[in-house]
């Protein structure tokens, strides 16, 4: 490779920022220093600092996790103390690495390490399989809305390269991330020591079909990670040279801005047009995340700091009170009504913590109450702002739904938070994202009788068992076989079939994309109410989409979900045509149908995965049912 | 809309990120500074600094912390570039301990730094009153810098705790100081070495020509070789040798190596980088003086 392919390539690579995270011991400084070697990213000089520094502290082969422990602390201890940065490249991608430490009194490093990353890394060792520490991560790799999750099972050499047991943490691994919203998540068997499936295919696990680390860390799709919808120009420095020039410099938080917009510039509501975004390597016609650039505005508007530029028609919310998921990062303890700066895009303001509604234990996810926060305890809080924030909510943006707390007296920074999309209505699910109602003199009554009250009496945790499939796949088969068989333990369950539904409740409802999306939200919003009432829903839908099936989710409450891919080859699936659809579908008399005509876009990561071309319906069932019984859903 | 339109490339989002940094330190801050030190480092953070603020002026003082001890050439550069671009220049020393003839070859590399490094830098950050300054150090560089935040707080005396460093989130940073206390800055913290160099190539940016190859009279001593200054004392029957070399770092000539080398312009230096199997501060030997050297010097000041 000559200079010139060098500098295309370094010209043309994109940036991948991951975090790691696992346990004592779990092997992360080993496997980041193996991926930096066996990508050929250690200079030679480091290497050899590296087998002194092995010799010194007799270890006996090199000792790969010095290269990253490089405080004397660390080494001394055989223990990383705080977040390094690690930096390296493949011809495919340039990658930054966060290398946090997983102690329990240092979450607040994974948060730190995490909420400027697109993917994480959870290491679990093998021979340990899932431990407190491990579901910690996953909770707060799902806090703060990591987009990818890689679960690395490391030290696999310690257990014979078993596939069972790689299989076991697996699906135990799987019931408990269940029950929390993470948008990608991917298992890889490695051993960091050895080099299995790091960067190299493993040759001792040949059962595995994926690619190794790397490979994945290369080819992972972050482009879609980007919001380039909702534009969100929070104004950092207003820039007045001269008396003919005034911009308001920032950095593109979301959505992409184009000379000639028609924006609003709030808190104020001005509204005026983009007449210039500047740069010095010229003008531009557009500016998206994460350009920082110089906006001009067409007219004379009063615009500071902390102010936020946005379109018209796309506004985020502005006020006082905000809710939020905070991790508590210091030793003062978080108290209510005490005063806090809170710093939030570009803007600093006061505010106390008017409410506490409970602390949440990351190793199980039960909800406590309690008065105040400590030291890498997580809660829910609501703030009251002495003035208003321009903000949305941190699922929906992690640029403006972000905030810190600092502590006025001692400038410490105490907490991150990620603000929830709700206005001051309580004990709802954390990134539950509902959408308001259209009225806001609608108020919800709340019952005298709790969700817990009937759980205990109808000894089960009410969830949807949400079915997606192709048309034929063997939904509707699974489903009534399921439902039969939840009856026959003595669970109360109630099936909700697609044509059924559109028989009543939907039937005004074609099969355009927007009616599909409604017939969803609308049937979400019934299995919600089951499930409210104490029931066990089974729904088969085809469901094509997978924004509307996050939709569902959100409305059901993550927790209660359980999607189920339904899987069957379109070949197969024409083949039975039960209903003699596909007949019609090919023959141009149904438009839009599945698989034919309008798309699908299956699951990528599904609580259960049935292949109906190779699974019996009672085998199927068999599976779904124990799944139930191993998270504790039903009690046999 | 296709995604292609938005695509960035990795030297444009740490540009960015770089630009971002600055803006919040001068909203933020009353009285910033950048420490300037003529290195390649440096000219890319004020090419930025040019970016963060255009078509305004640089909006801070560029601060050079001189130990008397440079490269002539680099002087030369610094008093040329920094009016051709029409920068703020401030030059500080530690003339106290010059006065006594501080040098390395008598205190020896630590307390030399100590006192013409860290104590001048810490003086002149007292007598400017600065509260925020920004360095050009990245991660990449050296282990006890991979664990620095952007923002990294320094007590009243100038000191770094890391193990208690404040944590750092998105890129909310906390600039909040109480009477006397500073924040360093270090908007290249994500940069590495490849993309400085590839960031200067593709910008055009100016550096002092010492980075660039060429015969100049050195001292070989075991593995490194050692310039001739004014000062340099030489071993018994050292005598200076044309080496046709250049300087991957540039720091006080006594304490900076220069590798053989026939690179000649940015891209040449590019295309050694390729096959170098050895890191870039291979040469400072103030990074070597002792165990956990650097990180000792920062927690006493230095950057």
């Amino acid at each position: 490779m000559n200079v010139d392919e060098l500098l295309k390539q370094n010209q043309e690579s994109d940036l991948l920022r991951f975090t790691t995270a696992g346990s004592v011991d779990d092997g992360k400084s080993t496997l980041i220093g193996r991926m930096l070697s066996d990508s050929k990213n250690i200079y030679e000089d480091h290497l050899e600092a590296l087998t002194r520094d092995s010799k010194k502290l007799n270890r006996e082969e090199v000792d790969l996790a010095l290269l990253t422990d490089g405080l004397k602390a660390e080494r001394e201890q055989g223990i990383t103390i705080d977040v390094a940065y690690r930096y390296f490249s493949t011809p495919k991608r340039r990658f930054i690495i966060a290398d946090t430490p997983g102690h329990v009194q240092y979450t607040r490093n994974m948060v730190t390490g995490a909420s400027t990353a697109n993917l994480a890394i959870i290491l679990i060792d093998a021979r340990n399989g899932v431990l407190t520490q491990s579901k910690r991560h996953g909770f707060i790799a799902s806090l703060l809305q990591i987009p990818h999750v890689v679960v690395a099972i490391n030290k696999m050499d310690l257990v014979d390269y078993s596939e069972e047991i790689y299989e076991n943490i697996r699906a135990e691994y799987n019931a408990f991330l269940a029950k929390l919203n993470i948008p990608d998540l991917t298992y890889i068997p490695i051993s960091a020591l050895c080099g299995d499936n790091v960067v190299n295919k493993s040759d001792a696990m040949t059962w595995y079909k994926g690619v190794p680390l790397l490979q994945y860390l290369e080819d992972v799709e972050i482009s879609g990670d980007r919001n380039l919808i909702d534009l969100r120009f929070p104004i950092q420095y207003v820039n007045r040279p001269n008396l003919d020039f005034r911009g308001y410099c920032g950095t593109v938080a979301s959505g992409v801005v184009r000379c000639g917009d028609k924006v609003m510039v709030l808190p104020s509501k001005k509204t005026s047009r983009i007449k210039s975004i500047d740069t010095f390597d010229g003008k531009l016609e557009y500016a998206f995340p994460p350009q920082s650039v110089t906006l001009c505005l067409e007219d004379e508007v009063d615009v500071s700091r902390g102010d936020m530029i946005v379109h018209v028609g796309n506004q985020p919310r502005v006020d006082h009170n905000v809710e939020a998921m905070i991790v508590w990062m210091n030793e003062i303890k978080m108290e209510i009504n005490k005063p806090y700066i809170i710093k939030h895009t570009a803007s600093d303001v006061r505010g106390v913590v008017a409410k506490l509604h409970y602390h949440i234990d990351s190793d199980n996810l039960h909800r406590n109450q309690a008065d105040g926060l400590e030291l890498n305890e997580i809660g829910r809080i609501s703030l009251e702002l002495f003035k208003p924030i321009i903000f949305d909510p941190y699922v929906k943006n992690r640029a403006t739904g972000s905030i810190i707390l600092i502590d006025p007296m001692t400038n410490a920074t105490l907490a991150a938070g990620m603000i929830i999309d709700r206005r001051g209505t309580t004990e709802k699910e954390l990134t539950n994202s509902r959408s308001e109602p259209a009225s806001s003199n609608i108020v919800r009554e709340e019952s005298l009788v709790s969700s817990n009250d009937r759980q205990r009496i109808m000894r089960q945790k009410p969830v949807t068992i949400w079915m997606t499939g192709l048309s034929g796949s063997g939904k509707s088969t699974i489903a009534k076989s399921l439902e039969k068989k939840l009856i026959e333990l003595g669970r109360p369950c109630y099936l909700l079939d697609g044509d059924n539904v559109r028989h009543g409740l939907n039937r005004d409802l074609g099969f355009s994309a927007e009616d599909r999306g409604e017939n969803i939200r609308r049937i979400a919003e019934v299995a919600q109410l089951f499930n409210d009432a104490g029931m066990i829903v089974i729904t088969s839908f085809i469901s094509p989409y997978r924004e509307d099936r996050a939709g569902a989710k959100d409305i059901i409450e993550e927790n209660k979900f359980i999607e189920i891919f339904i899987d069957a080859p379109i070949e197969i699936c024409e083949n039975r045509d039960p209903k003699g659809l596909y007949v019609k579908a090919r023959s141009g008399e149904i438009t839009s149908f599945t698989g034919i005509s309008a798309p699908y876009e299956p699951p990528k990561t599904p609580d259960i995965h049935i292949e109906t071309n190779t699974t019996d319906v009672s085998v199927a069932v068999d599976r779904i049912v124990k799944q139930l019984v191993d998270a504790g859903i039903i009690i046999k | 809309m296709k995604t292609e339109e938005y695509s960035i490339t990795n030297l444009k989002v740490l540009e960015a990120e770089s630009i971002h940094i600055m803006r919040e330190v001068v909203a933020e801050f009353e009285r910033p500074v950048m420490l300037y030190s003529i290195g390649k480092d440096s000219s890319v953070m004020v090419r930025l600094a040019q970016k963060a603020f255009y078509p305004g002026k640089i909006p801070f003082s560029l601060l050079h912390v001189d130990t008397s001890y440079k490269f002539p050439l680099m002087t030369k550069f610094r008093d040329e570039f920094c009016t051709e671009i029409g920068a703020d220049l401030i030059v500080e020393q530690n003339k106290e301990a010059l006065a006594k003839n501080a040098n390395p070859w008598d205190l020896g590399t630590i307390k030399c730094c100590a006192q013409l490094k860290t104590g001048a830098l810490l003086g002149a950050l007292e007598k400017g009153n600065y509260d925020a300054a920004f360095g050009g150090a990245r991660r990449d560089e050296e282990k006890s810098r991979a664990k620095e935040r952007i923002y990294s707080f320094r007590d009243a005396h100038g000191q770094w705790d890391p193990k208690n460093q404040r944590p750092e989130l998105w890129n909310l940073y906390n600039g909040r100081l109480n009477q006397d206390e500073t924040i360093r800055v270090f908007p290249i913290s994500n940069w590495t070495e490849l993309d400085i160099w590839h960031y200067i190539h593709l910008e055009n940016i100016p550096i002092v020509p010492l980075y660039f190859a060429k015969e100049r009279e050195m001292i070989v001593r075991k593995d490194q070789l050692i310039p001739v200054g004014d000062k340099t004392q030489l071993q018994p029957d050292e005598v200076p040798e044309k080496v046709m070399c250049r300087f991957r770092t540039l720091g006080c000539y006594p304490c900076t190596g220069a590798v053989r080398s026939t690179a000649t312009s940015v891209p040449d230096i590019i295309q050694e980088m390729m096959v170098e199997r050895n890191s870039e501060r291979i040469t400072r030997i103030i990074d070597h003086d002792q165990e956990g050297s650097m990180e000792q010097k920062k927690k006493e000041g230095y950057f």
